[in-house]
Parts: structure tokens; sequence; C-alpha cells
């Protein structure tokens, strides 16, 4: 931009050409400024509104629902939709089994990816570089081939059917996480395990006094993918999970939908609102945070 | 100590026998400790139980009948394994690029400094965070062909839409649309790439007379060629893996018009336990997504084009 501005007022003689010319140009870039700006907006509505149709069912008469045109705003809200679902499945228990997986998941990665991220960013060791690459080879590595070996060992250890398969393996540390930590860690300078080393830290102090206070802001990150990851997760429980009062909200979700049931549209709608609500809420006030993570890590790739 | 003050020259500290250097490769490998026995055991030993199990017939509660190349000889002949296939292709191919092409345009248009930029780009992102089972039970009822969102506003204006989910023709049309929803994606990561590109670049451009156009494709796609790679990539394993739409919305159905190899390798594993048979059709799904993948890893040498390398 900055260049043929300077270039234009440079070449004087031809200034009173340009502005008359300049004068159709900066009309027709507002022009089709606006234009994109109304084609992003229309196209963000097409985005947003099946959310919106969700929220509108959700509290719709049965009536209003099946009726042609349909209607946005429904005459009466029935917010009963959102209650009657309680008692017809064990809800909270859901909540309360998918909030425990989270919060030990959420210790679990921080702890377990953020040591072996210091061990890769920190520390010089043989093999490094090679082991790096394993595992960033096995972040390419689709799941569904180890899937029946750990179902497997998980049966032999009799956790199939608890929460234990949820947990346990995210306490190995998760390549992706492993891999943002320790691009982040790469980041912070040398100068300071030098001169903790002096002050007599042990690594292991490095990495608990200096490392992880610097690293908070990717351990956000990392908490908040794991968040969205296990709140989301459905394959899992349901490869793991038999008995209802093991159910994760997904799997509750699931159950509320089952022809079985017979539940009507708006209770479904309601509960898949309630069961989006907190990954939502992470994201829009998080939204630094994701972005971030997601520079990290992709840009690098 | 002391006698190493005397000294000119300065000792390597030594702390309970060891050097500070054996004793930082002790404490590195302690750290990778818990990747290295998740990986020895999840992934390593898991892939090897896994290419074993191909060559028998198991529930794995009973017992373990070899039947060499048993399995691998069914799953070739299985029609319904090459309806999947053909399934999970269609789904794929179609879904990639235009989910990439949508993730592009979108970041584009969002760089060009609109007011309220990062309301916009989280309206388009919005679906992406919401993966899984709950995507699936809204999309069941938008896809509903009586009271449905899709239906009732193509009946607005003056069209009949399929029967969607339960029509063999239109099933997995219904599961693109689906994915394509959630092409916003890839945004976050294009606009970063986006906004890494060097303005220089395009300034240097303008001077030489070249167009909106020609920036575009001489600039643009070449700088942001590795973050379109890398979609590619995800994207492509991403799509090979799609289960829970089909699991949850069609059941596979209508007449198999839906059954992805994973819902297949899922019912033959995990409802039918033909372990053996389900761990051959998880090793072809492996293989074809590293063929693809290796595919595209080949290509790239001619499209991605990485600032500071060296042309070979």
């Amino acid at each position: 931009m900055s260049i043929p501005t300077v270039m234009q007022r440079a070449v004087t003689g031809r200034a009173a050409v340009r502005k008359r010319h300049n004068v159709g140009a900066v009309i027709a870039k507002k022009a089709s400024r606006l234009l994109l700006l109304v084609l992003v907006a229309l196209g963000s509505v097409v985005f947003v509104t099946p959310f919106a149709w969700m929220v509108s069912s959700s509290v719709k008469s049965t009536e209003e629902v099946m009726r042609f045109p349909p209607v946005w705003i429904p005459s009466v809200i029935h917010l009963e939709h959102y209650i009657e679902p309680w008692h017809r499945l064990p809800f909270s228990l859901y909540y309360r089994n998918t909030l425990i997986v989270v919060a030990f998941n959420l210790v679990g990665t921080i702890l377990s990816s953020s040591i072996v991220a210091y061990g890769f960013a920190r520390l010089r060791f043989r093999g490094r570089n090679l082991l790096f690459l394993i595992l960033l080879s096995t972040m390419m590595l689709p799941s569904q081939v180890t899937l029946v070996p750990t179902y497997y060992l998980f049966a032999k250890l009799g956790w199939v059917n608890s929460l234990k398969p949820l947990i346990i393996p995210v306490y190995f540390g998760s390549a992706f996480n492993i891999f943002l930590l320790r691009q982040f860690m790469m980041t912070v300078p040398l100068e300071l395990d030098d001169a903790a080393k002096i002050d007599g830290c042990g690594f292991f102090s490095i990495y608990w006094r200096i490392i992880m206070p610097l690293a908070k802001a990717a351990l956000g990150v990392i908490a908040i993918f794991q968040f969205t990851y296990d709140w989301n997760d459905f394959f899992n429980p349901l490869i793991y999970i038999n008995s209802p009062h093991n159910f994760t909200i997904a799997l509750g979700l699931r159950t509320l939908q089952s022809t079985l049931l017979y539940t009507p549209m708006q209770q479904v709608m309601a509960m898949t609102l309630v069961a989006m609500t907190p990954v939502l809420l992470v994201f829009i006030l998080a939204q630094r945070y994701f972005i971030q993570g997601i520079v990290i890590t992709g840009v690098k790739g | 100590m002391t006698e190493a003050v005397g000294r000119l020259q300065p000792v390597p500290v030594r702390k309970r026998g060891l050097s500070q250097r054996a004793r930082e490769e002790i404490a590195g490998y302690l750290c990778i400790m818990p990747w290295m026995l998740g990986f020895l055991v999840f992934t390593a030993g898991a892939m090897l139980f896994s290419l074993g199990l191909v060559f028998f017939k198991t529930d794995l509660l009973t017992g373990f009948h070899f039947v060499g190349f048993g399995n691998i000889t069914k799953m070739v002949a299985d029609p319904l394994f090459q309806k999947s296939l053909v399934v999970t292709s269609y789904y794929s191919f179609v879904t990639v690029p235009i989910s990439l092409a949508i993730g592009l345009t979108i970041a584009l248009a969002l760089n060009q400094g609109l007011p309220a930029q990062g309301f916009w780009r989280t309206l388009y992102y919005l679906p992406s965070v919401t993966s899984g089972i709950a995507v699936s039970m809204l999309w069941m009822y938008v896809f509903h062909p009586d009271v449905g969102l899709l239906n009732e506003t193509l009946r607005l204006v003056g069209i009949q839409g399929p029967r969607w989910l339960s029509s063999e023709k239109w099933a997995v049309p219904a599961f693109i649309i689906m994915g394509l929803w959630g092409s916003g994606g890839s945004i976050l990561l294009n606009l970063a790439g986006l906004q890494s590109i060097p303005t220089h670049l395009f300034e240097a451009a303008k001077i030489d007379g070249a167009g909106t156009w020609r920036q575009f494709w001489n600039i643009t796609v070449p700088m942001l060629s590795p973050t379109i790679f890398f979609n590619l990539i995800m994207g492509i394993i991403g799509s090979f893996q799609v289960f829970t739409q089909a699991l949850v919305m069609t059941q596979g159905g209508p007449n198999n018009a839906t059954l992805t190899i994973m819902l297949y390798l899922y019912r033959k594993g995990f409802q039918q336990l033909q372990f053996g048979y389900s761990s051959a059709i998880a090793w072809a799904l492996f293989c074809i997504i590293l063929a693809l993948t290796l595919l595209v890893f080949r290509s790239s040498a001619v499209w991605v084009y990485y600032e500071g390398e060296v042309r070979r």
C-alpha cells in the first residue's frame, strides 16, 4: 500500500489525472468491500442457522414443530422440554460421569504431556530426534488399528464397563499435546535453565519451577483441547461402556434419541443444546487460546 | 572440590559420581518415560498384536483359531466391504476438496480487514467446535423429510426436498452437507497462514502490474500451500474415519447406503464379535489412509512451497 502512494506523490505532474481516477477507484473499492461484508454476513447466517433452529425447536409446542411455513419464534415458550428429559433418563449421573472423566484427564494431560514435552524440548539425550520423529508419526496413525488390542487389554484388566479406559491412557501423554507444548517450550530462552542450574536447581525443579509457570498459556491451550475432546467423545465411551450407570453425556444423548423412548424432537433438541453449551462457551470465552494453540501446531505442521 | 579450586583448568562438577551430561541423559529418559511406555503398549505393541489378529478367527473370549490369509481373502470378496469402500471414498473425495475450498474462501474474505473480523470468525468456526454426537442429533432433525429445517426451507422456495437419510441416493449427500458445515475448522489455520505472508510480496507484485487474480495465484496460493497441504492431509485422515453420523443417524442404512468402513469394522468386531475379521478391515483402512497420505506427500514436492527451502 505505502509504496504506490509514495510514488504517486513523487509524480506530481500526473497528480490531477490520478486524483480523478482515484475517486472512481475509491468508490469501487468501497462498494466491493460492502458487497464482501454482505456476503460474509450471509454466509455466516448459513453456518449459524442450524443452531438457531435448534434453539427455536427446543421451545416449540408439538403443533408448531409441524407447522408450515416454519415458525421461528413460537407463540408460547415451552421450557418444560428442558426439564422433562431429566425424569426420563438420569442425566445428572451422565453429567457427573463426564465431569469425572474431564477432571481426571485435565490433570493427566497437563502433568504427563508437559513432562514429556520438557524432556524433548530442553534435555539432551541419545536418540532424542529419532524418538521425537516417532512421536510425530503416531499423530498421523489412525487409531482403529490399535482399537481391538487396546480393548482386549482393558478387558483382561477388568476395566471394560468402567471409566478407567477413558482416563488411564491420557496419563501416558498425547502426541498432539506433547508436540504443542514442546514447540512452546523451545521458545523459552535456555539461559533461564543455566541460571537455575547455577542456583543449584536440578532438572525436575527447572521443569516445575521455571518451565511450567512460563508455559501457563500453552497449558491452557491443551486443557481446552482436552476438555473439548473428552466432552465430545462418543467413540470411546461407545466401545468401553455398556451399563447405563457409567454412561457419559454422549451416550446419554444417544439413549434419549433411541427409538424405544419415543422422545419428542423438542426434548432431544433441548438436551442436545444443553450438552453443546459448555463447549461453545469455553470456545467463545477462551478463543484467544484456541487460536494460539492452532497457530503453534498448525503452521509448523 | 577444594582441590579443584587450586587448579587452573575447570573440572566438571560431579555429584553422586555422575557427570552433568550423564545426569541430563538420565533425566531426559525419565521425562519421556510416560510417553515411551504408552507408545510401547498402546501403539507399537497394539499394532503388532492387531497385525497378528488378522490371521486368526477370534471372539477374544473363547480362543484364537489360526486361519492364515482366510480373513483377507474373505474381505476382498466381501460385497459389504466393497460397498463400504465405495461409500467412504464417495464421502471423502467430495467432502475434502469442497471443504478445503470453502475454508480457504472464508479465510480470504475475513482477511480483507472487514469490521468485526473476530465476530465473523467465531460464527464460522462455531460448528467445528461441536463435533460428535450432538452434531449428529441436530442434523438428524435438520434432515427430517417433513419437519426438518432443510426441507422446510426448500419448500419455501418451491422445491420438494428428498427424503435425505432414508433415501439410498441422498443419504451420503446429506452426510456431505453436514461435513461441509464443519469446514470452518480450517479457517483459523488459513487466517494465520495468510497473515504470515509478508506484505512486501504483494507490494512488489502490484508495482510489476499484477492484478488481484495474478496476486492470488502467484503469491497467496504458493505461500499458503503448506497450510493447504496440512489441511488436506488432516481432511483425508478424518473423512476416511467417518463413523458417528453413520452409526447414530442411519445405522448404515438404507440398504447399506451409508455403511462406512469404520461402521463396518465396528459391526464386525464389537457387534458380531469377529475380531480377527474386524482387524483385517482396520488394516485395510490403515493401508488406504497411508497410501493416500503418501500420495499427497509425494505430490507435495510439486505444489507445496516452503519459504527458505532450496528446490531440488
